[in-house]
C-alpha cells in the first residue's frame, strides 16, 4: 500500500467528516438551544440539493444554485418553524418526533410532485473540476479540496459568531436557560427562528455541495441525517465543536475503516471472503466506535451541559 | 353437447369481434412509485400501460398499487389484490427481495405471476414454479454478458458491487464468463453514495478497466465521482447503472461506458420501433430497458389471453409458454424453468443530439440461458 493511497484516503475521510459537519453543526445547535429534536433536517439537506440542481440548470451558474440552496434551505426552515416547530417546544421528544417525521414525508412527497421521480442532473463547477496532483504523487479532486476548504471555514465562522458576536451570545445563553433570557427582555421567538434558519442554511448549502458529487433525488437527506445522529451523539449533543470533532471522527473511521478492513482480512483469508467480511464489519465500524464512546463518556466528547 | 355448441359460438364471435378475450383478465400490479427507487417502477408501469393502450383492449382491467420499496407492504397489498381484488394475474414486481416475500405465496395460491424485472436464483433453479414466468432474466444475466464482453478488450479488471444478494449474484455471474484477471474486487455498503476510498483502491490498483454494479443513485454518485477523479479506466456494467432512468442526472460523465442488456432503444425491429416512438409520444421521454420488459409483459399477456381463458389455468399457462407476440427484443421464448431465452447485447453511452442515450455496439451472447434452469424439476 503506497504512501499516496494513503494520503488520499485520509483526505477522503476529512472530506467526509466536514460534509458531515454541515449536517450535524444545524442539528446539534437547534437541539442545545431549542431542545428539539428534528428529523426533518436532512430535508433541509434535500431542499438545498434541489434549490441548487434547479437554479444551476436555469441558469447555467452553479455558484447562483449554492446561493439559491442556502436562500431556500433558510427560508423552507424558518417557515417550517413558524409553522409546525415553535408548537412543539413545550411537548415531549415524542411529540416531536413525531411530528417532524411527518415533516420529511411531507417534504418527500411535495418535493416528487414537483420535481418528479427521475433524480436530477447537478455538476461541479468548470472552476472546480479536474484533480491537482499532492506532494507524494496522489492525485485529489479539486472539487473535494475545495469541500474541505468550505467546512473549515463554516467552523471557523460559527466558532466566532458563537463565541464573539452579541447573537452568539444569546444563543449561548438560551442554551443555559430560557426563561432567564425571556425575562431579561430577548425576543427568544425570533431567536429561535434565527437559529433554525441557519442550520436549515448549513444543510441546505451541505446538499448543494453534496448533490453536485452524488445524484440529487427524493430521500437523499436520510442517510445522512442517521449519521449527523451519530456525530451529535458522539461528540455531545449541542457542543459545536464537538460536533467538528465527532464528525471528522465519523468521517475518517468510515473511509479508513472500508479501506483498511478487508485488506486486514484478506491476509488470513481468501480475498472474496475477506472483501465480504471486511465490508460488513466496516459499516458497523462507526457504531462499534459511538458504543465505545459512550461505555466510557456516556454524554458524548463535549457535552454541552456537562 | 351443449358445451361443444356453447364453445363453438365463443370462438366465432371471438372470430368476428378480432382481439376480444375469451374472458375479461383483470391483473394486479405493485410496483415502487414512491421513494428512492421509484423511477424503475414508473417506467415499468407505464411501459405496461402503454401496451395495454395500443392494443385498444377494453376487456383488461389494471389495479395498480405503490410497494415504496418495501417487503412487508407488497406482501399486504399481494394478500389484498388476490382476496379482495381477484385478480387473475400478477405482475410489475422491480426489487429481487420484495419478489422473493411474494412470488412463492401468490404462486402457491394458483395465482399466475409474470416478473417485468427482479429475477432471483433462486426461483429460476430448484424453487422454480409452473406459475411464475420471468419475462425479463435471470438476476445473473447481465453480469454474465459483460464478463463474457470484457474477455475481448481486458485482462485485469476491478469489480464492485453492494454487499446484499443481488450484489454477490452480480459478481458471481461476472466471474462466471470472465477470464481475465481481478484486479480487486469489492463490496460497498447498500445504498452508500460516497465511493472516495473506493476510487482511490481502483487508482492504486493497476486495473485496465471497472466493472460496477450500482442501481439507481448509487450509481448515478459513483459515475459522476470516478469522471472527476482523473481515473480514466474504461467503465463497464450492467445496464441498470446506466439506463434511461439515471443517464440524465449523471450527465457527460457517461459518455462512453460501456454495458450490457437484452434491450437498446436502437434495436432493429417493427415492434420496437412502435414501442420507442409510442413511448416517445405517451410521456415525452425516451423508455429504459425497465419499460421495455413491462411493455413485452403486457404484450405476452394479451397474446396468451386471445388465445384461451385466464380461468382455465392449464391452458392459459400453456398460451403463455408459446411467448408469441411480437418482442421488442426481437427473439424471445422461454426455457423449461419459463425464464427467458433471448439475446444480450453490449452498448455504449452516446450523446444523440442533446440525450444521453444507448447505442448497441456488439453481441455478448446469442440465445443465452440461464445457469440455473438444470435444477428446475417442473
Amino acid at each position: 500500500m503506497s504512501l499516496a493511497l494513503f494520503i488520499e484516503q485520509i483526505l477522503n475521510g476529512l472530506q467526509f467528516g466536514v460534509m458531515l459537519f454541515l449536517m450535524a453543526a444545524g442539528l446539534t445547535l437547534i437541539f442545545g438551544v431549542m431542545g428539539l429534536i428534528n428529523l426533518a433536517h436532512g430535508s433541509l439537506f434535500m431542499v438545498g440539493a434541489f434549490a441548487c440542481a434547479t437554479v444551476a440548470a436555469a441558469t447555467g451558474s452553479f455558484w447562483l444554485g449554492l446561493v439559491a440552496s442556502l436562500a431556500a434551505a433558510a427560508a423552507a426552515g424558518a417557515v417550517v418553524e413558524i409553522l409546525v416547530i415553535r408548537r412543539l417546544y413545550e411537548r415531549n421528544h415524542l411529540d416531536q418526533v413525531l411530528a417532524t417525521f411527518a415533516l420529511i414525508l411531507i417534504f418527500s412527497e411535495g418535493t416528487r410532485w414537483v420535481f418528479g421521480s427521475f433524480p436530477l442532473y447537478l455538476d461541479i463547477p468548470a472552476l472546480l473540476s479536474g484533480a491537482v496532483r499532492l506532494p507524494g504523487g496522489a492525485q485529489y479532486p479539486v472539487y473535494r479540496l475545495a469541500v474541505i476548504g468550505v467546512g473549515i471555514a463554516v467552523a471557523i465562522g460559527l466558532y466566532l459568531l458563537i463565541g464573539k458576536t452579541r447573537l452568539g451570545m444569546r444563543i449561548r445563553a438560551g442554551e443555559s436557560d430560557r426563561e432567564m433570557i425571556a425575562a431579561l427582555g430577548i425576543d427568544i421567538g425570533t431567536l429561535y427562528t434565527l437559529v433554525f434558519a441557519l442550520g436549515a442554511a448549513l444543510a441546505g448549502l451541505a446538499g448543494a455541495m453534496v448533490g453536485a458529487l452524488q445524484s440529487v433525488q427524493v430521500g437523499m437527506g436520510e442517510p445522512v441525517l442517521i449519521l449527523a445522529f451519530v456525530v451529535i451523539v458522539i461528540g455531545g449533543i449541542g457542543s459545536i465543536k464537538g460536533a467538528l470533532i465527532g464528525s471528522i471522527l465519523v468521517g475518517l473511521t468510515e473511509t479508513l475503516g472500508r479501506f483498511l478492513l478487508p485488506h486486514a482480512f484478506a491476509l488470513f483469508m481468501p480475498p472474496s471472503d475477506a472483501a465480504t467480511i471486511g465490508a460488513a464489519l466496516a459499516s458497523m465500524l462507526i457504531y462499534i466506535v459511538m458504543a465505545l464512546i459512550l461505555a466510557f463518556r456516556p454524554s458524548g466528547l463535549f457535552a454541552a451541559n456537562a | 353437447m351443449k358445451k361443444l355448441l356453447a364453445a363453438s359460438i365463443l370462438a366465432l364471435s371471438a372470430g368476428l369481434a378480432g382481439n376480444a378475450f375469451a374472458e375479461p383478465v383483470k391483473i394486479g400490479m405493485i410496483t415502487t412509485l414512491s421513494g428512492g427507487g421509484a423511477g424503475l417502477g414508473i417506467d415499468a408501469r407505464d411501459g405496461f400501460m402503454l401496451a395495454v393502450k395500443q392494443s385498444g383492449n377494453k376487456e383488461i382491467e389494471v389495479v395498480t398499487e405503490d410497494d415504496a420499496q418495501k417487503p412487508e407492504l407488497a406482501v399486504q397489498i399481494a394478500d389484498k389484490m388476490v382476496q379482495s381484488d381477484k385478480v387473475d394475474l400478477m405482475t410489475g414486481i422491480i426489487w429481487s427481495n420484495l419478489a422473493m416475500a411474494v412470488v412463492p405465496a401468490v404462486t402457491a395460491q394458483d395465482i399466475i405471476y409474470l416478473s417485468v424485472n427482479a429475477g432471483p436464483s433462486a426461483l429460476a433453479g430448484a424453487g422454480c414454479n409452473a406459475n411464475y414466468f420471468n419475462v425479463a432474466y435471470q438476476n445473473d444475466n447481465f453480469h454474465e454478458a459483460m464478463g463474457e464482453a470484457a474477455n475481448k478488450d481486458y485482462k485485469k479488471t476491478f469489480i464492485l458491487a453492494p454487499n446484499y444478494p443481488a450484489g454477490k449474484d452480480s459478481l458471481t455471474g461476472f466471474k462466471r464468463y470472465y477470464k481475465g484477471e481481478l484486479a480487486g474486487e469489492v463490496y460497498t455498503k447498500l445504498g452508500q453514495t460516497d465511493y472516495a476510498a473506493e476510487i482511490a483502491q481502483i487508482r492504486a490498483s493497476g486495473a485496465d478497466s471497472v466493472f460496477i454494479f450500482l442501481p439507481g443513485g448509487m450509481g448515478i454518485a459513483f459515475t459522476k465521482q470516478y469522471a472527476q477523479s482523473g481515473v480514466g479506466l474504461p467503465l463497464l456494467g450492467p445496464a441498470f447503472s446506466f439506463s434511461q432512468d439515471v443517464l440524465p442526472a449523471i450527465g457527460d460523465a457517461a459518455l462512453g461506458v460501456k454495458n450490457t442488456a437484452s434491450w437498446s432503444q436502437d434495436l432493429d425491429n417493427e415492434a420496437n420501433k412502435a414501442f420507442v416512438a409510442g413511448f416517445k409520444e405517451e410521456y415525452g421521454r425516451l423508455p429504459s430497458v425497465y419499460a421495455a420488459q413491462a411493455y413485452d409483459t403486457a404484450n405476452l399477456i394479451l397474446a396468451a389471453a386471445a388465445k384461451a381463458s385466464v380461468k382455465d389455468k392449464d391452458a392459459f399457462r400453456a398460451a403463455l409458454k408459446e411467448a408469441d407476440f411480437k418482442s421488442v427484443r426481437g427473439k424471445f421464448s422461454f426455457n423449461t424453468n419459463n425464464h427467458p431465452i433471448q439475446d444480450f447485447y453490449v452498448r455504449e453511452v452516446v450523446k444523440d443530439g442533446d440525450t444521453l442515450t444507448n447505442k448497441i455496439i456488439g453481441t455478448a451472447f446469442t440465445d443465452h440461458k440461464d445457469a440455473y434452469a438444470g435444477e428446475c424439476k417442473m
